[in-house]
């Protein structure tokens, strides 16, 4: 396949039947390879998205700084297509977060700005907001707010799904802007209303979750409930189980998070199973798995990956 | 019954016990024990009759939300987790 520039490449990811995972030929799972996009991950879509929409609507021009709260994924995406672009780019990221996603942001050319690592992402976007306030020439494309986070997967993964796998059943993704459910969901809901929307949403240790005041929780601007059937919690202990179980059955490395998507995805097959019921279980491997080489996950007993984890942001 | 696990801020209510035994066959009956034997916790959970916003329950890790709410089903030897709502995700 022949592309103009790399930013021409990002998404037409492979589907790939998982045949040892999938419990019985009526009820199946199926891998969205998005490990398979320019700098690794699904955030390739949403970064190019959220900058194509700023370019369009003439908020970014070249020479202006971008700021973003982000783990890290959505930032090595920004970093690539900025620095192509001439865009200065400003990350804010709370700091346990894994060494090798901070040694790639540096490399394509962002600054990192730190955040308290108590609280986790909320204080990443908590600082970033309140340095948007004080530099107002700076542009925060703001991933948890921005509708074209949800417009790519509404465009590009949802109908390349349904184009590869037409008796699709259920789409299982990972909850964080929730820009992928939420697309997709909305995709489906218009074009294939009987597709269940599943999601999975990592649970952390105590720390990330700390003393946060129960009236100032943190939902995404672009949350909308109705667009998700079933919502998963998974902890780091069955997300490390299910990577490793996905190498060594199916022989594919993903990264923590999607662990814990393929657990939500093996829940949902074996409640196929139980109903009777013909299932095509679509599911994303959002990134592959070398940039949490450092984290333990994948060594050791799974006691150690476990403890290993704990009060790091995994997903 | 049911074991539930309670976050941090409301461990004030439990003596900062981490996980505590609720008896009740749904959500709402398990939340009016909890109540009977550490008083003032309901309200930090409920805004009336609904769940507050920036709080989130799981029942065997599946959030109540979309499986009945209150009226979820608690097996005997469930796990419940009370969780506040923070950003999640591989972003």
């Amino acid at each position: 396949m022949r592309f103009d520039s790399l930013v021409d490449s990002v998404g037409h990811t492979p589907l790939v039947g998982l045949a040892t995972l999938s419990p019985s030929d009526d009820v199946r799972l199926w891998a969205k390879l998005e490990d398979r996009n320019p700098t690794g991950s699904i955030k390739d879509r949403a970064a190019l998205s959220m900058i194509e929409a700023a370019e369009a609507d003439g908020t970014l021009r070249p020479g202006v700084t971008i700021l973003e709260p982000t783990s890290g994924n959505t930032g090595i995406s920004l970093a690539m297509v900025a620095r192509q672009r001439g865009y200065r780019l400003i990350c804010v990221m709370p700091e346990n977060t894994s060494v090798e996603r901070r040694q790639l942001l540096t490399m394509f050319g962002a600054e990192i700005i730190s955040s308290p690592a108590a609280g986790g992402s909320n204080e990443a976007v908590r600082v970033a907001k309140g340095l948007a306030a004080e530099h107002p020439d700076w542009t925060m494309l703001y991933q948890y707010g921005n509708p074209a986070n949800a417009d790519a997967h509404y465009r590009g993964t949802a109908p390349e799904i349904l184009a590869d796998l037409p008796g699709v059943t259920h789409f299982v993704g990972g909850l964080g802007t929730t820009g992928t459910l939420m697309g997709v969901g909305r995709f489906f809901r218009e074009h294939k209303p009987e597709v269940r929307i599943v999601a999975a949403e990592p649970r952390y240790g105590e720390l990330v979750y700390g003393l946060r005041n129960l009236d100032e929780g943190f939902v995404p601007e672009l949350y909308d409930e109705s667009l998700i059937d079933a919502r998963f919690s998974v902890g780091p202990r069955d997300a490390v189980r299910r990577v490793r179980e996905l190498i060594d059955a199916e022989g594919i490395f993903a990264g923590i998070s999607t662990g814990a998507i393929l657990h939500a995805a093996l829940a949902q097959a074996k409640k196929s199973v139980e109903a009777g019921e013909r299932a095509d279980i679509a599911f994303v491997v959002a990134d592959g798995g070398w940039k949490y080489l450092s984290t333990g996950a994948y060594e050791g007993t799974l006691d150690e990956a476990e403890d290993a984890l704990e009060g790091q942001l995994w997903a | 019954m049911a074991e539930v696990r309670i976050p941090t801020i409301l461990r004030p209510y439990t003596d900062g016990e981490r996980a505590v035994s609720a008896a009740g066959g749904t959500v709402a009956a398990i939340i009016d024990d909890l109540e009977a034997n550490h008083e003032g916790i309901k309200e930090r959970l409920l805004d009336g009759d609904d769940v507050r916003r920036f709080v989130n329950i799981y029942v065997d890790d599946e959030d109540i939300r979309f499986t009945g709410g209150l009226s979820t089903e608690v097996a005997d030897g469930a796990t419940v987790v009370i969780l506040p709502a923070v950003a999640g995700g591989s972003r």
